[in-house]
């Protein structure tokens, strides 16, 4: 829409690399353009079943009795999987990535038990012949229920009047289990300083309450499962997952089987946004399977996607922050309730660590609540907690600045996280890029534009995500052309397993295309955590750096002995190497490749890291809106990411991180959301009605990616994916401040709150 | 099980024979039957564009097909897009412009631009974003997706020229 002569997209380097920085085309790219890319879904196997699942009609309701009878007699219907067919799961406690869960939770959410918890809650699973017959069969179960009444939002469930989900669920009080039993898992509370001196000291005090809607990733593609439970009692999987090892180890505590008895292939996956970590599919499907002898495959529905699997928590936040007249922030308190949904885990304790990230405050109080209600079990949706805290965060900022009549990006330098400033949650920042990305909006031509026109109006805001280091692995074969093959176990959603092979490229000064990099199943590579935390890029990259410093290391000795000199002598440069003591004798890599399998045999370059010194992403928007006075339709006139990326690996798909995030911030601050009856019925399960952004609702997402190097990192990255879903919902609603002077405390801001909002201001 | 019915079709250039029951859709039976799976499933309800294909010249979202529907008719799938080994246009500008992640949406978006520039080869960006209005990404944000089409359409008018 906006075609003013500028950059669009800005890469502010601070450092160059031959591959690293580089843009090439991805090593699958051939695949995905030509349709050859198996996907889930695509699996076709001989004697395959298909299954369907039951779920519950029901938001909130005890299971009475389940019969299969009549399903099981449908000609074409081979089994029927009920949750008695599970073990036991007694008292037993699971870490499934999230913290200690009752392993009865998890194994609820698969197939429920006793009671379903939210409407779509699974409660049988049928394998016919095809998926017609299996969604017939399903018809055919006949399920007693006693209906119960449900309760929605954070704080209808936190009222002692209200429905109680979980009969043995006690509230985690402060760190010490109570005997409460209530809504409420946990009640935690981060401090720093002294609240009350701090806001005494305040000149000006600003405390309002938000809301935000359950929102869904989105992901194209549906959830899959297939699952082969073979004769000898070992179980392969073909799955759409961020972890292959997270499906393996959590389905073989489910089945109450040994890790070790369960392969996972991990398919091309269309899309998680961390919607993809949970497990719901493979371990009904390998029951299925089980009773059949033969592979079973599960695929969701779009309804089922948005009904049965984790969207991300609504909330209730409160936020006051105090200052003082000279613009600085001297007090902060925040409290902030998310709906865990059906079982405890709202990502609320991510949520209360960012609430305030982006500023240094002294005297600092956050209070979280993760409440149980009757919606679908949430799951992590990138920057799980952050873009909700922001919300609200950023709105009260940018009040302040009103007040104060300053500069908003004035004012946010004033305050920003520098190194060493101290988080209320207890961490030091070591290098960041807060007060950098400040600067590059500052300076960024659209925010020094001029914006003309009634109803107009510009926003800015900035946000915090982590980045997570965990485990990863990774192996490279050198080829005899001198080419590698590398293996490495993280499922590729955006690109990175070429990022993750440039960094391999650059240890060995090869080109990005020599290094061939393929993601495999769980048999095939050590032990990798999920793609998410922004790990990918920067964690499994470390680990190709290390193989191939294994490679490089191990080629540097083939070397010598092949000139029968010391190790110690041979150098490698560029991809040559060079014996010293030798009369500075070179040979290619790519010629002492061809040279192994009569020079002591094949060279296979490992690592396996754990690294601790992560780096932190910060990321800010300025956002020009265009409000329709008459509809309340917010059009999106022009947009700017910019990002802390460390060293951007690949630039296009860091700018493809910031550019998705963005759009997915905007479908979050003026669509999307969960809207649901009074009985706990989602009435919009469909993309029709829940609308994420189409092309014609955007303009283009411009982008600056800025480098503050992470020292953690050899050459710098920080983890990009999350960062960029934390500003737009905060910076759209300063923007309609700015366009029509409402303050909107409500996501979505769709045009029935935003209408809502200019009548009010007009009654005034 | 119901009666099967044989349709006759023509996909990508070659004759396709097969049975298939009144009730499943010309996305099923491409993907189960025929076994060309580069079309892909999304949300079945006509709107994600994931399972856009060519019918008769016009795009069509294969889930909302019966495909009894298809017996005469003229089909082209994404994996009749290339010409043999070589890459379309738009194929190459998807690659070179990173206009994928996860790529699940990209089969869609690519046989919807193919159609736009197989009819215009000068559209605005405005034309692009409505034109692909009914294919959803929730990967890119859409603007990669918007200049790779801008792209394949200047070199697709190069080559012309």
């Amino acid at each position: 829409m906006s075609t003013n002569n500028y950059e669009p997209n800005m890469v502010l380097s601070t450092k160059q690399f031959k591959v690293v920085g580089t843009r090439p085309v991805r090593h699958d790219g051939a695949d995905k353009v030509t349709g050859r890319a198996l996907y889930g879904a695509d699996l076709q196997l001989a004697d395959l079943l298909h299954g369907a699942i039951l779920r519950s009609p029901h938001a909130h309701a005890r299971i009475k009795s389940i019969d299969t009878s009549k399903a099981e007699a449908l000609p074409g219907v081979k089994a029927v999987a009920v949750s008695t067919d599970l073990p036991a799961p007694g008292d037993q406690v699971v870490d499934i990535g999230e913290g200690d869960t009752p392993l009865k939770y998890v194994r609820d959410n698969v197939l429920a038990s006793d009671k379903v918890c939210y409407k779509g809650h699974a409660v049988a699973g049928v394998a016919a012949i095809n998926v017609h017959v299996a969604l017939e069969a399903v018809g055919l179960i006949e399920v007693e229920y006693e209906p119960l009444p449900a309760v929605l939002t954070a704080p209808d469930a936190m009222r002692d009047d209200a429905p109680v989900l979980h009969e043995d669920l006690t509230t985690d009080e402060l760190g010490e289990k109570t005997d409460k039993v209530s809504n409420v898992a946990k009640h935690f509370q981060f401090k720093l300083g002294d609240i009350e001196a701090g806001f005494a000291a305040a000149d000006t005090i600003v405390e309002r309450e938000f809301d935000t809607s359950t929102v869904h990733q989105g992901y194209i593609e549906p959830h899959n499962a297939t699952v082969l439970w073979n004769n000898d009692d070992r179980i392969h999987i073909w799955c759409s997952t961020q972890g292959s090892f997270v499906v393996r180890d959590v389905t073989a505590t489910v089945l109450g089987i040994p890790e070790s008895r369960i392969r996972v292939t991990p398919m091309e996956i269309g899309g998680g946004f961390g919607g993809k970590i949970p497990v719901y599919l493979e371990p009904v499907a390998a029951l299925l399977s089980k009773k059949t002898g033969k592979p079973v495959k599960i695929v969701m529905s779009r309804q089922e996607v948005f009904e049965g699997s984790g969207p991300t928590p609504g909330s209730h936040i409160k936020v006051k922050m105090g200052v003082t007249k000279e613009g600085k922030i001297v007090a902060a308190q925040a409290s902030l309730a998310y709906e865990a949904g059906g079982y405890p885990g709202a990502m609320v304790t991510p949520g209360a660590m960012c609430v305030f990230a982006a500023y240094d405050i002294p005297n600092v109080v956050v209070d979280g609540y993760d409440v149980v209600v009757n919606k679908p079990s949430t799951a992590a949706y990138r920057a799980p907690g952050a873009t909700n805290a922001a919300f609200a965060t950023e709105t009260v900022v940018d009040e302040i600045t009103e007040k104060l009549g300053v500069d908003a990006i004035e004012f946010r330098l004033n305050n920003a996280a520098k190194e060493g400033t101290r988080r209320a949650d207890g961490p030091k920042y070591r290098s960041i890029g807060c007060v950098d990305v400040l600067e590059a909006i500052k300076n960024h031509q659209h925010y020094n534009a001029p914006l003309e026109g009634p109803n107009r109006g510009r926003g800015v805001a900035i946000g915090f995500w982590f980045n997570v280091g965990l485990q990863s692995s990774c192996a490279i074969n050198v080829n005899s052309d001198g080419t590698l093959a590398l293996v490495e176990g993280s499922t590729d959603i955006g690109g990175s397993r070429t990022s993750i092979a440039m960094q391999a490229a650059e240890v060995l000064g090869l080109r990005a295309e020599d290094v061939r990099p393929t993601v495999v199943d769980t048999d095939s590579v050590g032990y990798t955590d999920v793609t998410g935390g922004s790990r990918v890029t920067f964690c499994t990259g470390i680990a190709a750096i290390e193989a191939a410093e294994d490679v490089k290391r191990q080629m540097v000795e083939r070397a010598a002995k092949i000139w029968d000199v010391d190790a110690e002598t041979v150098e490698f440069d560029g991809g040559t190497f060079r014996g010293v003591s030798n009369g500075n004798s070179e040979m290619s890599f790519k010629e002492l490749a061809g040279r192994l399998g009569k020079t002591g045999g094949p060279i296979v370059g490992r690592a396996t890291v754990q690294p601790k010194a992560v780096g932190g992403s910060f990321s800010g928007n300025i956002v020009d809106v265009e409000v329709d006075p008459e509809t309340g339709k917010v059009t999106i006139l022009r947009f700017t990411a910019v990002q802390d990326a460390g060293k951007a690996i690949h630039p296009s798909y860091v700018e493809g991180q910031m550019q998705g995030g963005s759009v997915q911030g905007i479908g979050w601050a003026l669509n999307e959301e969960y809207y649901m009856s009074q009985e706990g019925v989602m009435a919009n399960s469909s993309l029709l009605d829940y609308r994420i952004p189409t092309a014609l609702d955007l303009p283009m997402i411009d982008t600056v990616i800025v480098e503050v190097p992470n020292p953690g990192h050899p050459f710098g990255a920080r983890g990009v994916g999350e960062a960029n879903i934390v500003p737009p919902p905060a910076a759209i609603a300063n923007a309609i401040h700015a366009a029509v002077g409402v303050r909107m405390s409500r996501l979505p801001m769709n045009p029935p709150s935003l209408m809502e909002a200019i009548w009010a201001k007009e009654r005034q | 099980m119901q009666v099967k019915t044989r349709v006759e079709t023509t996909i990508n250039g070659e004759q396709v024979e097969f049975l298939c029951e009144p009730r499943q859709s010309l996305l099923e039976c491409l993907r189960d039957i025929v076994g060309l799976t580069g079309t892909k499933e999304g949300c079945n309800d006509g709107n994600c564009g994931a399972c856009t294909v060519m019918f008769d010249g016009r795009i069509v979202t294969s889930c909302l097909v019966l495909s009894v529907e298809a017996d005469g008719r003229e089909i082209t799938t994404i994996e009749g897009v290339a010409e043999g080994s070589a890459l379309h246009e738009i194929q190459k500008t998807f690659l070179e412009g990173a206009a994928l992640q996860c790529g699940v949406c990209t089969p869609g978006f690519i046989v919807a631009a193919k159609a736009l520039l197989d009819q215009e080869l000068n559209p605005s960006e405005e034309r692009i974003r409505l034109w692909l209005a009914n294919n959803l990404c929730r990967c890119t944000g859409y603007d990669k997706i918007i200049r790779s089409v801008q792209d394949a359409a200047a070199k697709m008018q190069e080559t012309n020229a």
